[in-house]
């Protein structure tokens, strides 16, 4: 056939409209275009524009059509007909669903607020929710923190003020050595794969630390593969390693650190002047002075009679030989000499390729610099080194590490975003007391600093169901929701009577000892009656969880809502900007469902609950959007920070004022109007002048105050030594009214150390001597992905990865099933091999594996017949101590799950007779149906 | 039995960086989102809740891994789409005419209204760049977004393939591969493009980029330097530390 090629249109319209929204697709909230063919979504990519992702989008953002369409959404309000567990449901309105739950929940409030345990998983509205739940009363409230990156967040905010993701990212731009540790690679995705491109197109290198060669690590230029749960020891070899050679930023340290600050050599806290200041010897005069004295020059080696700076400390541990790479390495799997040359080549960047930016800066001490250095080295991390039951301890590490380097807060480092930095002064306490028919006495979550911040009751008992901020965990920042039905079902602390969660797997793959829970959600008392009496759930879709409720309140899918993105919660904020977005219903929902957020002013206005309703009982809030637009949390402060109103005369953009005021300012009707039109974000930014060293910058401090992130300036140092942890230390040394009981005294000594220490978190006991690992998937969140007709085609299925050595020991070929075991469990599982792994470590991809009936699927689905968790290996207590006491299996200090310190054996056995993963479930019935056999989906013509 | 042009006046087509591509996906999925909507029949999903889930993608990512003799095993990200190459026998097999080479820019397409299903072409192209969409029983490929790269109701930023917009670590680069000075002909001769399977003469316009030299932290370079020989001598050593400042 002789050349000949038809016309063709290469410009056809490509939608109707766009309308801008945030994704939430997984927890990164960047900013999509939805291109929409006849009141339909046709499209989605990133929003060019945006903060956070600046067009770009991954494979669950753009796969977000499939999940608006997915036959697994719920459709109506449900209430539970057959036994729990069983799926069966009847469907009901939702003005009978609002009156089940309000004649559940009215009587608890009215008698005992604490039999109401509220836990809303992966919320993105803690804000709202934890308002809410103040104004209940119950002190049984927190997100999915505990069970996350808890130990990553409290070990930033006791540190440095702040940590990573939404509180910080490296200065992609300009960093020439980004050191990343383990990390889920399912979210925070994007900014660290642009970060990961950038810092490569600009010439620089990448060092990945991850027992398993997978994703960004694939892509490192050198990996390391670490055995688990060594992360602070290696991180201590390299800070011995620089101490040693005196590689660190001493006039950094010296400024803006406590190492100067002078400990009292009896008690180990600092001392103080009269006005409560920390102390420090000035160098200009020899003499003592409160740290943030003007045009004091503090002194690492100031002592006062007996008195000591810490950074004596400081050196005579990390100095010490414990800490050599030769003393560490064989425990870490690292050879000594390439511990060594890491942390040559972490000095040789940091400090030979330091350089300077031409711009002026004053600290708060008022001394003006003429131009900021840059120290073009920066490290992330999250999960990987977290989910350790010597976690908290291990992020500290890290911090510290960074922080000797002189690397936070400068050009080419680790770099805040608003509002943080944010000293742990400036955060809340927990609150716990609970009275009938009355408010919370303040927050529920906080930062402890010291014994009396403590959740316990007046006998010492736990104030919360979930024993956060107990002696077992007492700075468990973001609760343990992974431990609430277990307590629950124990009594222990105290019983409950409705558990009310959101948003969270809980009888799958988001709890341990997954099959346990489901039999404590089941389990009956002498009386037939559950032990865990009542149970409200609230889902967009049909998860495994659904079928274990009595009562499900169907969410939206995220383009048929309103959320607002906020500073009071967890922004959207850029280094170098603070900014805020919303979602908005780009889309109405086609089946009787409700934001969960509308629900729960539903709910407050039915209970007539303070903070919702006036005196007389009048609501404030019609639903979230309305609430969005008019809540205060103060004077002035509201959810959005952009297009406020200013007060008249007030000089804000002149007048009228509706929407002219940036952070402060009163509700502007129009706000979420005006967000729409400006693609459903807010963005503010720094003025170049106050764009590092934010902590101490004053212009900083000013431009903060200003937008309403403080009331007045808070400069602070970063806290090598954290006095809060000395204060529970001392407590467990027989100091002060409120102490640790007998059985805890050793382990809260031991832990609650105030300089960063390393110990064995997951020693191997006997035949278990095998790490294993989940790793996340770039294209899935949590077990969200299945049910999306795209991406299960990525991920289908998950066998256990085996590396060589284990392969070869086994006699492992291809297509062959190994039975897994822990002193918790066994499954029975396919493997396949994976050579880029650390020698005695296995994983598999987290969250694949399904329960037959669930999301809708059919029941041969690979993720049910093939997909497995490893949960079912994973106890949600210790094994027993013979002490009588339930321990449970977190980090001591946070209450964080120690999900990855799980010890296994492995034995090759023979495919199971039905070629089906064990533990199998019978099915679930499933309250939506199934799925269509094919799609060919195209909404416009 | 189908001629190809004679010549193309430009040569469009992608450079694909093997050192920064993380295999996220993303250009999988996004190319799925904009080609089940736009040219064509959609992408369809056979059995896609169920058992055997069988879609049709005009871009995949395969991961493979490589062990080096003296290092640790290493995982390459490796997304394939059409390369639409220069001598492709996917269009010279057709015996309808509905597969072509565009002779204004290269871009190998296949006209659905002519396109009889009989896969041919798939058996002729040595990378399995084409699928047949098994619920409409159509041939697909990549086109190379050809309905936005000169798509006058996109804004001009956009006006590249969806994957090369979407892609987060930037590993994704699209161009005019005739021009010397464009973006790839300069990334392709700075870092070494490859051609895929070279020896299948197809002279295939997509190149990749190789990924660069890895563990190179040099074990045998210099350790730093103590301070002082003896740290044990904290006063010594803090001393000598701090004598600078």
């Amino acid at each position: 056939m002789t050349f000949q090629q038809p016309s063709l249109d290469t410009s056809p319209k490509v939608s109707d409209e766009v309308r801008k929204t945030t994704c939430y697709m997984c927890a990164c909230r960047c900013g999509i275009n939805v291109h929409m063919k006849d009141g339909k979504v046709a499209y989605i990519e990133g929003n060019r524009d945006h903060p956070v992702n600046k067009g770009v989008l991954c494979a669950k953002g753009s796969a977000g059509i499939m999940q608006v369409n997915a036959p697994s959404r719920l459709r109506t309000p449900l209430k539970r007909v057959g036994p729990r567990g069983s799926g069966e449901f009847e469907e009901i309105s939702w003005d009978e669903a609002l009156q089940i739950a309000a004649d559940w929940l009215e009587p608890i409030r009215r008698d005992n607020p604490e039999k109401l345990a509220f836990f809303t998983g992966r919320d993105q509205s803690q804000s709202f929710t934890s308002f809410w739940a103040q104004n209940y009363g119950t002190p049984n409230y927190a997100a999915h923190g505990g069970f996350c990156s808890v130990n990553m967040a409290a070990a930033g905010i006791y540190t440095m003020g702040g940590a990573f993701w939404e509180f910080g990212q490296p200065d992609w731009d300009r960093t020439q050595l980004f050191m990343l540790f383990g990390v889920a690679e399912d979210h925070d995705s994007n900014p660290i794969k642009m970060g990961i491109g950038k810092v490569k197109a600009n010439g620089g290198r990448v060092i990945g630390v991850n027992p398993i060669r997978t994703g960004y690590n694939a892509v490192a230029d050198d990996w390391v593969g670490i055995t688990p749960g060594t992360d602070g020891l290696f991180i201590l070899a390299l800070v011995h390693e620089l101490l040693r050679a005196g590689k660190v930023d001493f006039d950094y340290l010296a400024r803006y650190t406590n190492a100067p600050v002078l400990l009292d050599a009896e008690t180990g806290l600092f001392l103080r002047d009269d006005n409560d200041k920390p102390l420090v010897i000035d160098r200009n005069t020899g003499d003592l002075a409160p740290f943030d004295k003007p045009g004091i020059r503090p002194d690492l080696r100031g002592t006062s009679g007996p008195h000591r700076a810490v950074f004596y400390q400081l050196i005579e541990r990390y100095l010490s030989p414990d800490y050599a790479p030769e003393a560490v390495a064989e425990r870490c799997g690292i050879p000594a000499p390439r511990i060594g040359a890491i942390a040559a080549e972490l000095a040789r960047v940091a400090f030979d390729q330091a350089f300077t930016l031409p711009i002026e800066w004053t600290d708060f001490r008022g001394e003006t610099h003429p131009t900021m250095t840059g120290r073009p080295v920066s490290f992330h991390a999250m999960r990987g080194i977290s989910a350790h039951a010597n976690g908290f301890q291990t992020c500290r590490a890290l911090h510290m590490l960074q922080i000797l380097l002189g690397t936070v807060e400068v050009p080419g480092g680790f770099r805040f975003k608003p509002p943080y930095p944010k000293p742990v002064e400036a955060h809340p306490t927990p609150h716990c007391h609970a009275k009938p028919d009355c408010p919370l006495d303040g927050p529920h979550l906080g930062f402890p600093r010291g014994p009396e911040g403590l959740a316990l009751k007046d006998d010492g008992s736990p104030a919360r169901i979930d024993k956060a901020f107990t002696w077992e965990n007492p700075m468990s920042a973001h609760g343990l929701m992974h431990m609430v039905i277990s307590n629950a079902h124990a009594g222990d602390p105290y019983k409950i009577d409705t558990l009310f969660l959101y948003m969270a797997n809980m009888a799958w793959n988001s709890s341990m000892n997954t099959k346990a829970v489901t039999e404590m959600l089941t389990d009956t008392d002498d009386d037939g009656n559950y032990v865990i009496p009542r149970i409200i759930y609230s889902d967009a879709y049909s998860s495994e969880m659904v079928a274990f409720a009595d009562l499900i309140l169907p969410d939206t899918t995220y383009l048929e809502r309103h959320d607002c993105i906020s500073l009071l919660d967890r922004p959207i904020c850029e280094a170098e900007a603070a900014a805020d977005a919303i979602r908005w219903p780009v889309i109405e929902p086609d089946r009787d469902v409700r934001g969960f957020q509308t629900v729960l002013i539903q709910l407050a206005n039915k209970l007539k609950l303070p903070g919702f309703t006036t005196d007389d009982g009048t609501a404030r809030y019609a639903d979230y959007a309305d609430y969005i637009t008019n809540h205060e949390r103060k004077p002035g402060i509201g959810p959005l920070a952009g297009w406020r109103t200013a007060p008249e005369g007030s000089g804000v953009g002149g007048s009228p004022a509706r929407g002219a005021a940036t952070g402060r300012g009163s509700p502007n009707p129009d706000q979420i109007d005006t967000y729409i039109e400006n693609g459903g974000f807010f963005i503010h930014h720094i003025p170049e002048a106050a764009q590092f060293y934010k902590p101490w910058n004053s212009a900083y401090q000013n431009w903060a105050v200003d937008l309403g992130l403080y009331d007045t300036p808070q400069p602070y140092l970063f806290q090598l030594y954290s006095e809060p942890m000395r204060h529970f230390q001392r407590a467990a040394e027989g100091h002060g009214d409120r102490q640790p009981p007998a059985h805890l005294r050793d382990r809260v000594r031991t832990h609650m150390d105030p300089l960063p220490y390393w110990y064995e978190s997951n020693a191997r006991e006997g035949e278990f001597t095998i790490t294993a690992l989940t790793q996340r998937p770039m294209a899935m969140y949590h077990s969200w992905g299945t049910q999306n007709a795209w991406l299960r085609q990525i991920h289908g299925r998950n066998p256990l990865y085996i590396p060589q050595k284990l392969w070869d020991t086994h006699g492992f070929a291809e297509g062959d099933w190994a039975r897994v075991s822990s002193p918790h469990g066994s499954i029975t599982v396919p493997v396949a091999l994976h050579g880029g792994l650390n020698d005695n470590t296995v994983w598999t991809w987290n969250a694949i594996g399904k329960r037959k009936g669930a999301w809708a699927l059919s029941d041969d689905a690979p993720e049910a017949t093939k997909g497995f968790l490893l949960n079912h290996l994973i106890g949600e207590l210790l094994p027993p101590k013979g002490d009588g006491l339930r321990w449970s299996n977190s980090d001591p200090i946070t209450g964080q799950a120690a999900w990855f310190d799980l010890k296994v054996k492995i034995e090759k056995t023979a495919p199971p007779a039905d070629a089906e993963t064990k533990p199998g479930f019978d099915p679930q019935h499933s309250p939506v149906g199934k799925g269509p056999q094919d799609l060919a989906w195209k909404v416009g013509k | 039995m189908t001629d190809l042009p004679a010549k193309t006046d430009r040569k469009l087509g992608l450079v694909i960086d093997l050192d920064t591509c993380v295999g996220c996906h993303a250009c999988v999925i996004s190319c799925k989102g904009w080609n089940t909507e736009n040219y064509g029949v959609p992408l369809g999903d056979a059995d896609a809740y169920g058992a055997a889930p069988s879609g049709t993608f005009l871009n995949r990512v395969h991961t493979y891994e490589v062990t080096p003799k003296d290092g640790p095993a290493q995982t390459v990200h490796f997304p394939k789409s059409c390369l639409h190459c220069e001598d492709a026998p996917c269009v010279t097999v057709c015996p309808t005419g509905a597969s072509y080479k565009r002779a204004e820019d290269g871009i190998v397409l296949v006209n659905e209204d002519a396109c009889i299903g009989c896969s041919l072409c798939a058996w002729a192209c040595p990378y399995g760049a084409r699928e047949l969409d098994q619920v409409a029983g159509v041939m697909k490929k990549c086109t190379l977004c050809v309905d936005r790269i000169y798509n006058e109701n996109l804004p001009e930023e956009d006006r590249e393939p969806a994957c090369v917009r979407t892609c987060p670590a930037g590993a994704r680069h699209f161009g005019d591969f005739a021009d010397p000075d464009s973006n790839v002909s300069r990334l392709s001769a700075e870092r070494g493009g490859m051609d895929l399977m070279p020896e299948q003469g197809t002279r295939p316009v997509n190149k990749y980029l190789p990924p660069r030299p890895k563990e190179q932290i040099d074990v045998l370079a210099p350790l730093l330097e103590p301070v002082a020989e003896t740290p044990s001598g904290l006063l010594g050593w803090l001393d000598k530390a701090l004598e600078k400042l």
